[in-house]
């Protein structure tokens, strides 16, 4: 990332709380698509038996991610809403293991920004969740 | 015919509370997002508190999509469990003390889970219950409602499909 883009990206994760209470870090945005990274942390587990991050986190994660792509697409003039989002689980992320997720904005409407997520773990070739939305986006004239 | 006495209102309590206590304990991530539960015999109601930390939109301000999706999300696997839990429990499967001791059965994997925001999640607590429509012996789907200050407005809701995992042996 340049420089510029890299202190963009820091100051939308410092605007958003929860993104900032689960340390969740932009790794690269532009042109409707983001990726975003979160540390492994025990606080985040949703299944104490086998210390597997909740799936609640990773939603999160993605839900941030594909907000991120929608607002960095060059045809979307300010902030989006979630209007719906599905998220399937794969299988579950090796506990110790950061927890990167990359989404783009695959169609864009008059007032819809359609996207997709895939977050992994240190696996790259399996994702551990993918997950589809549709985001309220304003288009610019 | 006469038919057993009934345990005092007690010994019953005691061993609900004890089960849903031992069940939602368990979940950190639960602890983290500040949600507890509440019984009227098997029914159970979420209450997520509003903190700071679950804001997604401060100039709102709003809560954060993800908050409310994994509040739907652990409603759902904790009523999803809580509906097997109950059956143990009270057909005496389980007794208290292997409650106390946290024998609880494990936890269903979510498969997929879809939320539906239908308006944005104000900065106030937040409340949902959980409907489980079917659990079969491998799967179960289940719906969940969420609402802030009128039950009849909805915020969010949202479908999960859980894998249920077998019995400990």
């Amino acid at each position: 990332m340049t420089t510029d883009k890299a202190k963009l990206a820091k100051q939308f994760i410092e605007a958003i709380p929860h993104a900032k209470a689960l340390g969740m870090d932009m790794t690269e945005i532009g042109d409707g698509i983001a990726q975003l990274e979160m540390d492994y942390d025990e606080r985040f587990i949703g299944d104490p038996e086998t210390g597997v991050i909740s799936g609640g986190a990773v939603s999160a994660l993605m839900d941030t991610c594909c907000g991120a792509a929608v607002m960095s697409h060059p045809q979307v003039k300010g902030a989006t809403a979630t209007i719906d989002l599905r998220i399937d689980y794969m299988r579950a992320a090796v506990p110790g293991q950061r927890i990167r997720a990359r989404a783009e904005v695959y169609h864009l409407t008059r007032t819809v920004a359609f996207v997709r997520a895939k977050s992994y773990d240190d696996d790259s070739e399996n994702p551990v969740a993918t997950a589809t939305g549709a985001f309220t986006a304003e288009r610019k004239s | 015919m006469s038919r057993p006495r009934p345990e005092p209102v007690q010994v019953v309590k005691q061993r609900r509370d004890a089960a849903l206590s031992a069940l939602v304990s368990s979940i950190p991530y639960s602890q983290f997002l500040g949600i507890h539960f509440d019984r009227r015999g098997d029914e159970l109601t979420a209450t997520m508190s509003f903190d700071e930390k679950i804001i997604g939109n401060p100039l709102l301000p709003a809560l954060h999509g993800g908050a409310t999706a994994a509040f739907l999300e652990i409603t759902a696997v904790i009523g999803l469990s809580w509906s097997r839990l109950w059956e143990d429990m009270e057909t005496g499967v389980l007794s208290l003390d292997e409650i106390e001791a946290g024998h609880m059965p494990r936890l269903p994997k979510t498969i997929d889970f879809t939320i539906d925001y239908l308006r944005s999640g104000l900065p106030r607590d937040s409340y949902a219950r959980a409907r489980v429509n079917r659990s079969g012996r491998r799967y179960a789907s289940v719906h969940v409602e969420a609402w802030q200050d009128n039950r009849a407005k909805l915020f969010a809701q949202g479908t999960g499909h859980f894998l249920i995992p077998e019995r400990k042996p």
